[in-house]
Formats: structure tokens, C-alpha cells, sequence
């Protein structure tokens, strides 16, 4: 099985310029059932390269296409708005891949969509997700992995390619990888994933990647350790060598100076392993630590 | 982006947060006794000569005096402009005229990461570290945090006064107080503020309530609605690194650290484990550079020219995973890259993997360009980069 999507995922795409275009080609060429694109001034035209629909709006989407995700590729400027609007027309899902978007237009987003329930939001600044052999809705490389029984959650992009790759190289494949995004505030926390792992009955374990700043980490840990002790968790937390109050590409990736503590990746390390998780030092201890935890059985 | 004092005070005063009378800043010792002379001739007991720099413990760090006459703001201005405060060097000091003060307080609104909301922090104890007070006298600070559901429309009058009459505010002044809450609030929201912090708020002897110092930091991702925050960008006021300042200008992520390694990889979560596994290779990073998730030619060759700049790096690390972009392309862009620099000392030490990695490789190793060292695992490239930057 995996979770957020599947066979079943039917994909509109708000943003439908060159780069939501090179994308949701990639996710149709993957076997993504890409049903639409919207577009403010070509609804009724047809999408070039996808041979789907535009529609002006997504309710149009969800009501003529089936739409039941939607993947905002829109600009930052119109990201909140966009996401707005998907959460009005009725998808269940939405993953929110651009990046930029202002922490203020996110928290009245995450007010409305989050706090009020019933939808999925992923992101923003994010990768989106894969379930391989099923769906792909955003930027992830479809072809470093193959279906398997890992769940892998991540704030960060290259560095989850990193070790589903090493993972697929070991001959371990993957149920979904989510990735969350490295913003501030983000729809999709790291303890909501590990919580959909965990009641998913096809994911035997869980790899996450961590970052430095926030705190989420240590709370999805605190809930690994009460609620999933016995399933294999192995974890990496980016940054041990990020100097205090830098932000470190991500906007939320960044130590704040003279705050309350645990927000470094030492930290969060210390945290964590007082839950009983492993946490490496780099991606490849990672991934190395995974692989022996799965070969012990 | 980090706002100092006196463009933290300009922002709170067009949006009707009261502010001590304007003053000026002053980049030379003789700006700062004209300045001096102007303000006390125009009534002022005394000036107060502040260092301008985006760091807290001005005070402490002596960046910060009392001048009750020209001659003692010329004889601080001399000790002040060009002082280190925490490694950011003096470049600007704000005369103003000084305010009487009869009590200090401490006011801020703040981004609330945790709760997704925008946190208040009030408290009766100002003019010292909020986190210092919060240690040793927490029921001296109210801690708020407001839904956006909650402030629609703005600080509710109502809840400001709530909040200052609970951290115990004379009871004079607490009408006044929430007052300038509700309009801090608001500047915070509608100049995309994440912190917006006044220490020490003041009551004058006078009884009036100001905010005598400004702490603000803007949402970068918000530059888009207010012109990219151009008003603010002063040169050299608190000068970033310069390479950070270029970096910014062409819109690379890169932040200079103190090591001798060069690193550059696509992704920052990628980079930042590349800084990892240097330091545990037993090297440092100097730098941390995100080429982006495309790594091309102009992106590689832009952001390699950048990480040579820096006259610290002995040897470079790049580290790439080709994900959607192809070992192949990326093998390119480096060499591409290598070809427009020209002639550079420093080696690049380049680990490349993920999709096509090995045609990547076998282009790198082909092409046999003296500056490349290929390595196969990001363990192996740490430790060849940190082993040639000792040598170097």
C-alpha cells in the first residue's frame, strides 16, 4: 500500500506554465493520472504535450475532470490564493510545490486548510511525493526507486533522492516518500506522515530526514517512542555544522540566536536518540543503518 | 532581512507607533558633531550616540553613550565608529536626541512557528535580555500567541489591553500601551514583518509611552509586495560579507562560513551534509552554496566563480545528485564551468551520483582536466577535499 496517493490520485495542476508543464508531463509519463490544468484566461483550450483539459477554475476540474489532488505550481505571489481556491473546489489533496511563499500568507492558509480540517495540504516548498509503481505528483525522480516497504519522510529534496537511491541500491524499495518542504509552515507536519505509516499496513519501516530549526522533529519522535516502538526508525538531521541564526537555504532551515535550544541538529539528535531512534551522522550512515535494521529482520 | 534601529524606528513611525523625535544618521565623526550641534540647538538636553549595527548587546559592547554635549558625542563617536560588536564592524551610529526615562518595559510581536500564529510577549521588565527575565522572573512576561482567525482585521483593542494590564502595566498607562500594541501589530502585518520588537518600550518622565530602541526582520519571500524591500538596502550600513552581498544580488543561496573547504551541491538539505560530513572528515566548510536543483553550465560556472572568491577555500567540494537533471549534464556544466573560469589553483573535488551517475563520471574522467579529482561516495570526496585543502 501508500499513503496520500495512489492508483486512485487524480491530478489537476494549478500553475501550467513551462515548468508546471515539464512536471506534470514527467508525472503522466510516470503513470500519474494527470486529469487537468487550470488557467485563468484558457479554460476550454487543451493542455499541449498532456492532452488533458484546461479548465478556468478548479472546481471546474474537480466537477468535469474527477480532479481529487490538486499540485499548485503557480508563483509565489498567488500560491496562498491558489491553495485557497483548491481548498474551496473540494480536492482532497493538495501539494503546494513552490517555494517562496511569504510566512504570513501560509499561516492564514494553514488557519483555514489545516487548522479546519478534511483536506491534505503538502507543502509549500516542496517535492511533493511518490508511491512508487502508483503515483508521482511533483518533482521527485521516479526512476532512482521501485516499490517496497520503507516510508521515508523529509524536509529537504536532493537529500531524500540521496538515500532512496542508496536504499534502491541495497535492493530496498519504497511505499511513499513524502516530502514536507523546508518553509517555516507547512501543511503536512513530519508526526502527521509517520502517523499515516504507521497505520499503513504495507510500510515495515520509517526513514526520516530532519533539518535544523523548528521543532517538529522532536515531536513526531516523542510520538514514535509511545505509540510505534517496536517498528524500525532511522533518522538524519541536516546541519550539525550550521552556525546559529544563518538561515541555511531553507527559510525555515536556521538556528534561531538566543532561542529557547533545540533547534540544532545536535540537539535534536540528543532528543531523539532519548526516544530510542537512531539518528546518523550523514545520509549514507542513514541509509547504511536502515539496511541493517531491514536485513536483521 | 534584519532592519537597524533607526529604520526599525522609521518603519514603527509611519505606521503610529510613538518613537522618540527623529535623529540622523551619521557615518563620519564630523556628520556626528554637526548632527549633535543641530539637535541640541534645536532644544535637545542631550544626544544619544548609537552604534548601527543588526546585533543584540549594542549597550554592553560600549556601542552605545550618552552625550550631554557636541563634545561628548564627538569623543563617543570616535570610540564607537569601526568598533566589533560580535564581528559586525560599525559603519553607522544614529544621533538622537536623548528621552527622559522614568520606567522601561519590553513589547514585541513575533512569527509563531510552533503554533502557526503570531506570538505577543509583554512584560513590566524592560531594558535587559526578554530571555534573561523570562529565566530568572517568568511571571514577569505574558506570552500571547493569536490565531490569524483571531487578529482578522487586526490587534483587537480589547485583547491589547488584556495583555498589558495582565503584565501589570502602571494603570495610567495601559490604555496608551495597548494602543501602540494594536499599531505594532499592525506594522508587523502589514510591512511582512516576522519580529518586530521594542526593548526597552519607555514611559518618559513626562508620562508619554515610546518605543526607544527597534528591533524588526522582514520576510524575505514578502520583497515582492513592497518594491524588494529596496527602501532598506543601504550600503554598508552593517555590511553582510561581500561575497553574501553578491550572492544575494544574482540570487544564489550562499552563506560564508570559516573553513577552507569550498562547498557547492544542488539542494539545501544536500549541502547542508555536505557540511556535515567535511567537518566529520575532520576539515571545515567555508561556505554553504545551493546551485539549485538544475545544476547547470551558467548556474555551475556563476556560483564555482564564487566559491574561488573567497581567498580562504583551498580546495573545492562539489556535490551533486542528479535527480530529473542527468549525471551526464551535470559532468557538463562542471566542465563547462571549469572552461569560462580559466586558470584556478584550488581543486574540485567532484562526487557525483543518482541518475546517469556513472555516464557522468565517465565524461569527468574523460575529459582528464587537471582541476577535477573524482571521487565515489560523499564520505571519499570529504576526505580527499579536506586532505587537499591542508595541503594547499
Amino acid at each position: 500500500m501508500s499513503i496520500f496517493i495512489d492508483e486512485s490520485t487524480k491530478v489537476v495542476v494549478q500553475g501550467i506554465g513551462s515548468q508546471g508543464t515539464f512536471h506534470a508531463k514527467r508525472n503522466q509519463a510516470y503513470g500519474t493520472h494527470v486529469v487537468a490544468g487550470t488557467h485563468p484566461k484558457k479554460g476550454g483550450t487543451t493542455w499541449e504535450g498532456l492532452d488533458v483539459p484546461v479548465f478556468t477554475s478548479v472546481k471546474e476540474a474537480v466537477t468535469e475532470a474527477g480532479a481529487n489532488t490538486s499540485m499548485v505550481m503557480v508563483p509565489a505571489p498567488f500560491t496562498k490564493d491558489a491553495i485557497l481556491e483548491a481548498y474551496e473546489a473540494g480536492v482532497e489533496t493538495i501539494i503546494a510545490i513552490t517555494e517562496g511563499v511569504p510566512v504570513h500568507d501560509m499561516t492564514e492558509v494553514y488557519d483555514t486548510v489545516v487548522r479546519r480540517g478534511g483536506v491534505r495540504l503538502l507543502g509549500p516548498n516542496c517535492p511533493g511525493l511518490i508511491s512508487p509503481g502508483k503515483s508521482n505528483v511533483g518533482i521527485i525522480p521516479a526512476d532512482i526507486t521501485f516499490p517496497g516497504k520503507v516510508g521515508l519522510v523529509s524536509r529537504s529534496g536532493t537529500l531524500t533522492y540521496q538515500i532512496m537511491h542508496e536504499l534502491a541500491q541495497a535492493g530496498i524499495g519504497i511505499s511513499t516518500c513524502v516530502g514536507i518542504g523546508g518553509d517555516p509552515v507547512i501543511g503536512t507536519q513530519f508526526l502527521d506522515v509517520i502517523e499515516a505509516f504507521a497505520a499503513d499496513p504495507e510500510t515495515d519501516a520509517i526513514a526520516f530526514v530532519g533539518e535544523i530549526g523548528g521543532a517538529e522533529e522532536q515531536k513526531a519522535g516523542a510520538w514514535i517512542r509511545d505509540n510505534i516502538p517496536d517498528i524500525p526508525v532511522v533518522g538524519y538531521i541536516a546541519g550539525f555544522e550550521a552556525p546559529e541564526g544563518k538561515q541555511m537555504g531553507h527559510a525555515g532551515a536556521i538556528v534561531k540566536e538566543g532561542g529557547e535550544g533545540g533547534e540544532s541538529a545536535a540537539e535534536k539528535k540528543e532528543i531523539l536518540e532519548g526516544y530510542g531512534i537512531s539518528v546518523a551522522m550523514n545520509p549514507s550512515e542513514a541509509a547504511r543503518l536502515m539496511i541493517e535494521r531491514l536485513q536483521q529482520g | 532581512m534584519d532592519l537597524v534601529e533607526f529604520q526599525g524606528k522609521q518603519l514603527f513611525g509611519r505606521n503610529g507607533v510613538p518613537v522618540p523625535p527623529p535623529g540622523t544618521a551619521c557615518r563620519t565623526v564630523d556628520e556626528v558633531v554637526a548632527a549633535a550641534e543641530k539637535h541640541i540647538g534645536d532644544g535637545a538636553t542631550a544626544v544619544m550616540v548609537k552604534a548601527q549595527v543588526k546585533t543584540g548587546g549594542r549597550g554592553k559592547a560600549g556601542g552605545v553613550k550618552y552625550a550631554p554635549s557636541v563634545d561628548a558625542a564627538r569623543e563617543h563617536a570616535e570610540a564607537i565608529l569601526g568598533l566589533d560588536i560580535k564581528g559586525h564592524i560599525v559603519n553607522v551610529v544614529y544621533i538622537e536626541p536623548a528621552s527622559d526615562i522614568a520606567e522601561e518595559y519590553y513589547l514585541s510581536v513575533m512569527h509563531d512557528r510552533v503554533n502557526k500564529g503570531h506570538l505577543i510577549i509583554c512584560s513590566r521588565e524592560g531594558g535587559v535580555e526578554i530571555e534573561e527575565v523570562n529565566r530568572t522572573n517568568p511571571e514577569a512576561v505574558v506570552k500571547r500567541t493569536l490565531l490569524p482567525a483571531e487578529s482578522v482585521g487586526g490587534l483587537n483593542i480589547g485583547t491589547a489591553r488584556g495583555i498589558v494590564a495582565e503584565a501589570k502595566f502602571p494603570a495610567d498607562i495601559v490604555d496608551e500601551t495597548a494602543e501602540l500594541l494594536v499599531k505594532l501589530f499592525a506594522a508587523y502585518r502589514d510591512e511582512d514583518a516576522t519580529l518586530a520588537e521594542i526593548n526597552p518600550l519607555i514611559k518618559t518622565e513626562g508620562g508619554q509611552v515610546i518605543a526607544l530602541d527597534a528591533k524588526v526582520t522582514l520576510d524575505d519571500n514578502a520583497a515582492f509586495r513592497h518594491d524588494g524591500f529596496s527602501e532598506w538596502k543601504i550600503e554598508g550600513i552593517d555590511a553582510d560579507d561581500p561575497l553574501e552581498a553578491e550572492a544575494k544580488a544574482k540570487g544564489i543561496q550562499y552563506v560564508k562560513l570559516d573553513g577552507s573547504v569550498g562547498v557547492l551541491g544542488n539542494g539545501a538539505g544536500l549541502v547542508m551534509a555536505t557540511l556535515d560530513v567535511v567537518a566529520q572528515n575532520g576539515g571545515r566548510a567555508a561556505n554553504f552554496l545551493d546551485v539549485g536543483g538544475g545544476a547547470s553550465a551558467d548556474a555551475m560556472a556563476e556560483s564555482l566563480g564564487l566559491v574561488l572568491k573567497d581567498p580562504s577555500v583551498k580546495s573545492v567540494f562539489i556535490n551533486i545528485f542528479g535527480g530529473i537533471t542527468r549525471g551526464e549534464e551535470v559532468a557538463n556544466g562542471i566542465l563547462e564551468a571549469i572552461k569560462r573560469l580559466g586558470d584556478f589553483p584550488q581543486k574540485l573535488v567532484v562526487r557525483l551520483d543518482g541518475t546517469n551517475a556513472e555516464e557522468g563520471r565517465r565524461i569527468l574522467e574523460e575529459a582528464a582536466s587537471d582541476s577535477v579529482v573524482a571521487a565515489a561516495t560523499m564520505q571519499e570526496a570529504a576526505a580527499t577535499a579536506v586532505e587537499l585543502a591542508s595541503q594547499a
